[in-house]
């Protein structure tokens, strides 16, 4: 990191090493560490409340979509893939990794929409944040994760807006596609523990 | 999160009047000044704290009485200050001092470059840790005051208005928390980071100080822990505000899910606040008994494995609220071995100390005492941790003396220990040793006067929540009357030590002699850097060829060897 010195000094005998892993990769790295520790403790605490039910779901309460979700699921992790090509198309040849980003993009922000249709979808049958511990922590759980695929999109169309300048470095991609893979990855996790 | 690589900003405006001022102190992004700002918020945040313990000491030992600068102290105002008592000092207290304020100077200097790898995030970090602070003490004055529903926040009590009697003051303080957890993972992530990548060439794994390792391990440990507790205090706030029922039975929810949640959180977070201390203390103890650090690796694996087991303990908490007794049983067994562990560490600085040329200067005695003193938490947790010696504990004043015996030589040993010690190098003069010692001796001897007669009471039977024991004839003997008010009368000594050390800190800061680089002859890389170091640190980085603690080599001249000089 040739920039890694600061104003005034005037001499650096000799710059610090090279480092192995990029200082913003490293620290989104263990920003995603915590993040995996905090949906792992949202979905404990829904496997306690669960496991505590006598009926699962709740009396009255529609049971979660997990088939109709699968598509949706799908959707996420093909944009993961598409975020993998960027990567690989971005080392190689950087005008090429524009369109494969969009494309990323575009199938996680139909994810969003698709799972917002869901919610008014079953908001309509009846599950509400306050009728029942089920819809209590589909609401926050699945509200949460949403959040992080808007976050997750935002970093990306940063990184896009940077590319088209051919200002983005390899590490500040690589500090998106930390937060983007942990995005991918922790939904089928989530959509299997809370939809089953 | 800044992906960019990182610019330090030109701190061209110095020595302009107001304007730079206010940029210097208040916007820098300086780690040294971060550091200042994380440590006298934190000390005045423990004026704050240790105004509240005399406040409700004073009514424990005379109930009813007119307590001078506060007044009487009415039932639910006492619930108010043991809450804020136990949250200030340790997430306003131990934490922002300990692990901010120390990691934020001494990772930098400790591992010879200019600054952290993210200097703007480390000024945010500290904000948004104001910011915290600030929404506490906004807590205190809202309708129906602070929160008073112990540190914990247990459910109902955090959860319904009419029993924690200030809706809003409830919703403050867990936002208070949350809000400062954010902080401490701004921080925690610019720690690690740096500490990996930033270090001086030449510097090795093994090479690196121990209290930056300690620090890193802690900053892991609180990274590791706190998303369950973030979780939790989501869903509290939910329950408090949005009419959801997570922690509420008779709508499917279940009380004891928040103490496994909080707990989780809450065990590591003793050895998040303890590692940095230890790192203290082996940084104190090496250079005043002029020996190497006895068994460098043993340590670290240990600090490692104590994080790893430390995640494995928490139920301890909940060995009476209703846990399977199986799973109590395994907890006992993890929370015993946990112990081992940390008795290692106590035992490997006795064997640095042993045979050593030992100074007794003030921050060694601070040190010392804190291997004394928490020797004494660590073994009277073995019988709390022990679930059926803790049924007959629990709750009682046993349990208090035994976290305040590990918790005040950490946040408070620990802290006057390292800046005792590194005070030459961050304002540049000395402080005054006899004023020192009068005010470790005074600060010590009254500590334990304080909670040695805790454990005795504890042991009677004293139960900790209890706001006028005179309401409990079999409780108001005369011979535990006595210890209590034996212990408040100590607290009121301890507090009458402190102005000493206050005056010492800024008398020494404008008026003590000018301290030398390295006053201690100490070998690692901060005291190379003149004394206060400049904003970089150092005019050319420096370059290390060998380990910290190389004291007393034989065929050396010097009894030190510092560990950027070539030979
Ligand atoms: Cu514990």
């Amino acid at each position: 990191m040739a920039t890694y010195r600061s104003p005034h000094i005037q001499v650096v005998a000799e710059a610090p090493r090279t480092p192995l892993v990029p200082n913003g990769v490293m620290g989104m790295l263990i920003f995603v560490f915590t993040e995996l520790m905090l949906f792992g403790g949202f979905l404990s605490a829904f496997i306690i409340i669960r496991s505590g039910a006598v009926v699962w779901p709740p009396p009255g309460q529609p049971a979660l979509p997990f088939e109709q979700t699968a598509f949706n699921t799908a959707l996420l992790l093909l944009s993961g893939v598409m975020l993998f090509v960027t990567r690989r198309r971005f080392d190689r040849d950087r005008a090429s990794a524009r369109t494969p980003m969009w494309i990323a993009m575009g199938l996680a922000a139909a994810f969003v929409v698709l799972q917002g249709r869901e919610w008014v979808a079953l908001l309509s049958q009846g599950l509400t944040l306050t009728s029942s511990s089920l819809g209590s922590f589909f609401f926050m759980v699945i509200g949460l994760h949403a959040i992080h695929v808007m976050v997750a999109l935002g970093l990306l169309a940063r990184s896009h807006w940077r590319l088209r300048r051919g200002w983005l470095a390899s590490s500040q991609l690589g500090t998106t596609e930390v937060f983007w893979y942990f995005v991918v990855g922790v939904w089928p996790v989530v959509w299997l523990v809370m939809y089953q | 999160m800044a992906t960019a690589p990182v610019h330090h900003e030109t701190h061209d405006d110095h020595g302009h009047a107001r304007a730079g001022f206010i940029r210097h102190y208040f916007f820098s992004t300086d780690h040294k000044m971060i550091a200042m700002q994380y440590m006298f918020t934190g000390m005045a945040m423990a004026l704050i704290g240790g105004f509240f313990a005399y406040a409700f000491r004073m009514q424990l030992a005379f109930p009813g009485m007119d307590v001078p600068g506060f007044g009487v102290v009415s039932a639910n105002e006492y619930n108010h200050l043991i809450t804020n008592h136990g949250a200030i000092m340790i997430f306003w207290v131990a934490m922002p001092v300990l692990i901010a304020a120390f990691g934020n100077y001494l990772i930098p200097l400790m591992i010879g470059c200019d600054d952290m790898v993210f200097p703007k995030l480390n000024r945010l970090s500290y904000q948004i840790f104001l910011l915290s602070a600030l929404i506490l003490i906004a807590s205190f004055f809202v309708p129906g005051g602070g929160f008073a529903g112990a540190w914990t926040m247990y459910p109902p009590l955090s959860t319904k208005p009419e029993f924690g009697l200030t809706p809003l003051g409830a919703t403050l303080f867990v936002v208070a928390v949350g809000v400062e957890f954010v902080a401490f993972l701004l921080g925690g992530i610019n720690f690690v980071t740096t500490a990996m990548n930033s270090r001086a060439p030449g510097m090795r794994m093994y090479d690196i100080p121990m209290v930056v390792w300690m620090i890193v391990i802690a900053s892991i440990l609180f990274m590791g822990s706190v998303g369950p507790l973030v979780a939790g205090a989501v869903m509290l706030i939910f329950d408090q505000n949005f009419g959801t029922a997570f922690f509420d039975p008779t709508r499917g929810g279940d009380p004891v899910l928040w103490q496994h949640l909080f707990w989780f959180f809450g065990h590591p977070e003793v050895y998040v606040v303890l590692l940095p201390a230890v790192g203290i203390v082996a940084e104190i103890i090496t250079v005043f008994s002029r020996k190497k650090l006895f068994a460098y690796r043993t340590v670290l694996y240990t600090a490692f494995g104590t994080g790893v087991l430390s995640f494995m303990v928490w139920a301890h908490h909940q060995f009476i609220a209703g846990i399977d007794p199986r799973m109590a049983n395994i907890f006992t067994i993890t929370t015993l071995l946990i112990s081992i562990p940390v008795a290692e560490m106590l035992f490997v600085y006795i064997a640095t100390l042993f045979g050593g040329s030992i100074t007794f200067t003030t921050p060694m005695l601070w040190a010392l005492s804190f291997i004394a003193t928490f020797l004494i938490g660590g073994v009277t947790g073995i019988f709390l941790g022990a679930s059926g010696a803790d049924i007959y504990l629990h709750d009682t004043y046993f349990v208090l003396a035994h976290f305040h015996y590990t918790f005040f030589p950490i946040a408070i040993i620990g802290t006057f220990a390292g800046i005792t010690f590194w005070f030459p190098k961050m304002f540049g003069r000395m402080m005054n040793e006899r004023l020192g010692k009068i005010h470790f001796w005074g600060t010590v001897i009254a500590f334990n006067c304080i909670f040695i007669p805790l454990f005795v009471v504890g042991v009677a039977g004293e139960h900790r929540r209890i706001y006028d024991f005179t309401n409990f004839p079999e409780l108001a003997r005369p011979a535990l009357r006595n210890l209590d008010e034996f212990a408040t009368i100590s607290l009121l000594v301890m507090l009458a030590f402190q102005p000493i050390f206050l005056f010492n800190l800024f008398y020494s800061m404008f008026r003590g002699p000018k301290a030398p680089k390295n006053p201690w002859n100490s070998n690692t890389l901060e005291w190379s850097a003149d004394s206060p170091p400049p904003h970089g640190n150092w005019p050319e980085l420096p370059r290390v060829y060998r380990g910290p603690y190389e004291y007393s080599v034989p065929g050396r001249e010097q009894d030190y060897w510092p560990q950027n000089a070539p030979n």
